[in-house]
């Protein structure tokens, strides 16, 4: 660990982090291509932050300290899973801080919170939106996990860049059990991410709302927070199926001649996984709530096979 | 003052038990006073506690002690070891009896005299008790200790006997207790083997092999899954821990269930040494299908405290889960997997003593100032109870898993043992394994959803009810109690590798390995159970950065916005009605867990009718066990004890007519 591999950690965050609207952008207009509409520009998420920072906020008057602190404990949790992954280099000094089983820890801890802060004021809505936000994690967590689980069973680490550098650089090897994997991922990924076909970003009929639901009573500078958060936690979600199923070009530890072919590889995935998500958005439709449950346990049961899958197959 | 060098750890260890049982007895003799009794005689009780933990930590790495009472029967002496198994469990006892004793200063100070006399011997005994089994190195000793444990702790549960239901929750635990202890005492029956000699120095040398050690592991099992909470004999947890006085339930389910764990280990790997590697595939199912059953079950209860109890039951599952990889691993000669499942077990044993606790004696705080244990009535509290609210926000999170709390290290752990799972010979075992590693995942996830549940309808939101706005924080002693708990969940999960170097004693006792030297090769601050590049966690700088992060965020979007603010009515979409009634009751949070899993739970509702003009909703989760297990039991048992019962007639000619037909019958075989 040292100095320059610090500051390239530091450069790769601030550059992940400022990104992510850009990428919820690109994703909403794509949609808005595919659904023959003009869409607002993919700068369209920044501007909104913008207003909303510089609104006054309002409080519901009840509203405890812990309601207040969430926002911010929600997007440097956000901040930090961004930093574990490597996006462009598997040069991560931070990364043996928090291997891949504490990586899906923050995403609990962040989830845990805005799910108490939902509950805080006492309002219907948000306790709908907790109530329901558990309910799918509670299929989503261990899914991912089991994603994770079986990466790390064929890399014999739990650490993030280690997984990377195995299925990067190592060998050319296809492991049917990471077709399983990547497909309960991107379910995880679809639920995680308040997306269709569990929840639906734009929805206005609050009854269907999951994510919404939650963060009803929150305004200006606490929901630019909570809304920056969610677009990290898309780019952080992209960049891990990235670096797990796509890790082709990543750059090795040491290896800075790659980092700019690693960069134009990056933005090629980035923009090919959100012309993915928002066809997927297109052409699927919101499940009924109590469907969800369906989708995520078969995204557990994907997930739980694929690690079958490598013990069966590739040990 | 040379005298005191002479003295070995378990001269003061057998020297805090007589204090403490000094220390009941003067409370009995006291209880003309009763805020005195409750002011003094517990916190001295817990300086007892903390003399107990201080002892225990030295004695972990120090060479075992051994003493021997003259007490007992002629010829039966009790013989008393201090190794570090036994350290590190006392080590639990007195680091959690140290919290829950202060926090009992407060908590008993508005018991009424005579209660109050015969619950601080109670508790003090209770304490003395479990020490004793700790400390036991023959079985005579160890049964008696036990039972002078569940006895004490029967009374204790029984408190507030007036009431019907805690009296039928105490038969309950004391029926299952003795159950419990039978299966004990036959195990120590069969590993002695007909010497005649109970001492467990004989029994490590019996070298029982093959059925009568399987006979041997099961019995123990079975004797110590009853006091532990092990599916089916669960069934006491949910009725014993509400009823009994909060800091109790703290005390049994922190530290009374992991007596139990001890005993499990004691027998297992160092009595019998853990050969068979399906022993380990039984309890590692049991062990998985017990957290799993307690985690659900906790997920739809609407009684804090039982919540609280099945969520119990799923920890013990998780520590048993443990105890299996590690019997599995121990007997196919990898010690070095082996050693990590059986740190995690004892890391989590300790864990949950200090969450579990810090959680129950938060019960007792919000039971002292609303008088409400279900949740449908409370709501709210942290604007009135800050205190309470922070410090069990502490033991939520951790008792959920999430890092960078003691919870999360633990299960990081287990997982890692899961994912080490080397290749053993049997392939259907090496696909098994990760099953286990999914239903722990499971587990953990749902922990979380009950504890969201638990905290959010208790602390957040609006009051249900009028009363509450009157709730008043916890005093000063209660305050310092939850401290000491929410403090240990911090310590224990922010320096994870002081914790298994210390754990490294037991390890090398159990199963002569150890983890430390590779846990520590990179520093105190990266846990590395294996190899670096194999799996890290480093929860200090985590919590740093996340510090760090909150602080550049919090300043960045102030220098942005001025941190202008306006205070109002909640928004509610522009609901004009709102009112507290219609937040999620803990029924209602739960719903969708009962509806996903229907199949599982016995479920009773009552509905109203649409024109019903005071409509009343009933719902209501059994446990099915009860109608699939413990029912077919009890009715068994009701007929034979009938037919027995038969052979009764009162008349003294047919009794003489049954003592000649045995005295025949006799004659006939001895010969």
């Amino acid at each position: 660990m040292n100095l320059t591999d610090i500051a390239f950690q530091l450069a790769q965050n601030t550059l992940v982090v400022l990104a992510a609207p850009l990428l919820l952008g690109w994703v909403n207009q794509c949609r808005a291509w595919m659904q023959n509409r003009t869409g607002p520009g993919i700068l369209q998420p920044y501007r909104g932050l913008l207003k909303l920072l510089h609104k006054n906020a309002l409080l519901a008057q009840d509203a405890s300290p812990l309601f207040r602190a969430t926002p911010y404990i929600l997007f440097v949790c956000m901040w930090l899973a961004a930093a574990l992954v490597p996006v462009l280099a598997t040069d991560l000094p931070l990364a043996p801080a928090v291997d891949v089983i504490a990586l899906v820890g923050i995403f609990a801890l962040a989830r845990v919170f805005i799910a108490l802060a939902a509950m805080d004021i006492g309002t219907a809505f948000g306790s709908l939106g907790a109530r329901r936000e558990m309910l799918v994690a509670f299929l989503a967590e261990p899914a991912m996990l089991m994603v994770f689980f079986t990466a790390s069973l064929i890399s014999h680490s739990t650490s993030l860049p280690t997984i990377v550098e195995t299925f990067a650089h190592k060998e050319f090897v296809l492991y049917p059990s990471m077709a399983f994997a990547g497909v309960a991922f991107l379910m995880v990924l679809l639920a995680e991410n308040a997306r269709i076909p569990v929840d639906n970003p734009t929805t206005h009929l609050e009854l269907t709302m999951i994510h919404e639901a939650m963060i009803l009573e929150y305004s200006a500078r606490h929901l630019a927070l909570i809304e920056w958060a969610s677009s990290i936690k898309l780019m952080a979600y992209v960049t891990i199926g990235i670096a797990l199923f796509f890790p082709w070009g990543i750059a090795e530890a040491g290896d800075w001649g790659a980092v700019p072919y690693a960069i134009f590889l990056l933005v090629l995935k980035l923009t090919a996984a959100g012309f993915g998500l928002s066809l997927l958005e297109t052409l699927s439709a919101k499940l009924r709530i109590f469907r969800a449950p369906e989708f995520l346990g078969t995204a557990f049961l994907l997930a739980v096979l694929g690690m079958l899958v490598h013990f069966l197959l590739e040990v | 003052m040379a005298w005191l060098n002479t003295l070995l750890p378990i001269d003061y260890t057998l020297g805090i038990v007589l204090y403490w049982v000094t220390l009941g007895l003067v409370g009995l003799a006291w209880q003309g006073r009763p805020r005195l009794l409750a002011q003094l005689i517990f916190p001295a009780g817990a300086l007892g506690a903390l003399a107990l933990a201080v002892v225990a930590l030295s004695a972990l790495n120090s060479s075992p002690d051994v003493a021997v009472l003259p007490l007992g029967l002629p010829d039966l002496p009790f013989h008393l070891r201090l190794d570090s198994l036994s350290a590190f469990f006392l080590l639990l006892l007195g680091s959690a009896a140290f919290g829950i004793s202060i926090y009992g200063a407060g908590y008993f100070r508005t018991m009424e005299g005579g209660t109050l006399g015969l619950l601080c011997l109670e508790y003090h005994l209770f304490i003395a008790s479990m020490t004793l089994v700790l400390l036991a190195d023959d079985a005579y000793l160890f049964m008696v200790a036990w039972e002078a444990m569940a006895l004490s702790s029967y009374f204790l549960v029984t408190t507030d006997h007036k009431v019907p239901e805690i009296r039928r929750a105490g038969f309950l635990y004391l029926l299952i207790a003795h159950v419990g202890a039978i299966g004990i005492l036959l195990c120590f029956g069969v590993m002695q083997g007909g010497h005649g000699d109970y001492t467990f120095a004989t029994m490590r040398q019996a070298n029982l092999t093959g059925f009568w050690g399987s006979v041997t592991f099961f019995l123990a099992l079975f004797g110590f899954g009853a006091k532990a909470g092990l599916l089916p004999l669960h069934a006491w947890l949910p009725e014993a821990h509400p009823a009994a006085p909060s800091p109790v339930s703290a005390m049994m389910s922190g530290v009374m269930l992991k007596t139990a764990i001890y005993g499990l280990l004691r027998v297992t790997f160092d009595l019998l040494g853990a050969q068979l590697w399906w022993w380990g595939g039984i309890a590692l199912v049991l062990g998985l299908a017990t957290a799993l059953y307690g985690v659900l079950f906790a997920a739809v209860q609407s009684d804090m405290k039982r919540l609280l109890a099945y969520s119990s039951i799923e920890n013990i599952g998780i520590i048993l889960t443990g105890i299996g990889l590690a019997i599995i691993f121990h007997a196919f000669g990898k010690d070095g997997v082996a050693v990590l499942a059986l740190a995690a077990t004892l890391y989590h044993a300790i864990n949950h003593a200090f969450f579990k606790g810090l959680l129950f004696l938060g019960t007792g705080s919000v039971l002292h100032a609303t008088g409400e244990r279900n949740l449908g009535r409370l709501g709210g509290l942290i604007r009135r109870m800050p205190w309470v609210a922070v410090l069990v926000l502490v033991g939520t999170l951790a008792i959920a898993g999430l890092p960078p709390f003691n919870g999360f290290v633990s299960e990081w752990l287990l997982l890692q043992a899961f994912l080490l799972t080397p290749a053993l010979p049997y392939p259907y075992l090496n696909m098994m394994i990760p099953l286990g590693a999914a239903a722990i995942a499971l587990a953990a996830a749902l922990a979380a959803y009950a504890m969201v549940k638990f905290y959010g309808v208790i602390f957040l939101g609006q009051h249900r009810e009028e009363k509450l706005a009157h709730a008043h924080d916890a005093g000063n002693w209660e305050r310092f109690g939850l401290g000491w708990m929410a403090a240990g969940c911090l310590v224990l999960g922010l320096f994870p590798v002081a914790v298994i170097l210390q754990l490294d004693h037991v390890t090398q006792l159990l199963i002569g390995h150890q983890l430390g030297t590779s846990a520590a090769r990179t520093g105190w601050l990266w846990l590395t159970p294996v190899a670096p590049e194999r799996a890290s966690y480093s929860p200090i700088i985590l919590i740093l950065i996340i510090l760090a992060g909150l602080a550049f965020t919090f300043i960045a979007v102030r220098k942005v916005y001025h941190g202008r603010l306006r205070r109002g009515a909640p928004w509610d979409c522009g609901f004009p009605a709102q009112t507290p009634r219609m937040q999620d009751t803990a029924e209602g949070f739960s719903q969708p867990i009962r509806q996903i899993f229907d199949f599982f739970f016995g479920i009773t509702r009552e509905l109203p009718s649409p024109f019903d003009p005071q409509p009343h909703y009933h719902g209501e989760t059994h446990d099915r066990l009860w109608n699939l297990f413990y029912l077919p039991i009890a009715t068994v048992t009701d007929k034979l004890s009938g037919l027995i019962g038969k052979l009764q007639h009162g008349r003294i000619s047919i009794y003489l007519l049954y003592s000649f037909v045995t005295l025949l019958a006799l004659l006939a075989f001895v010969r």
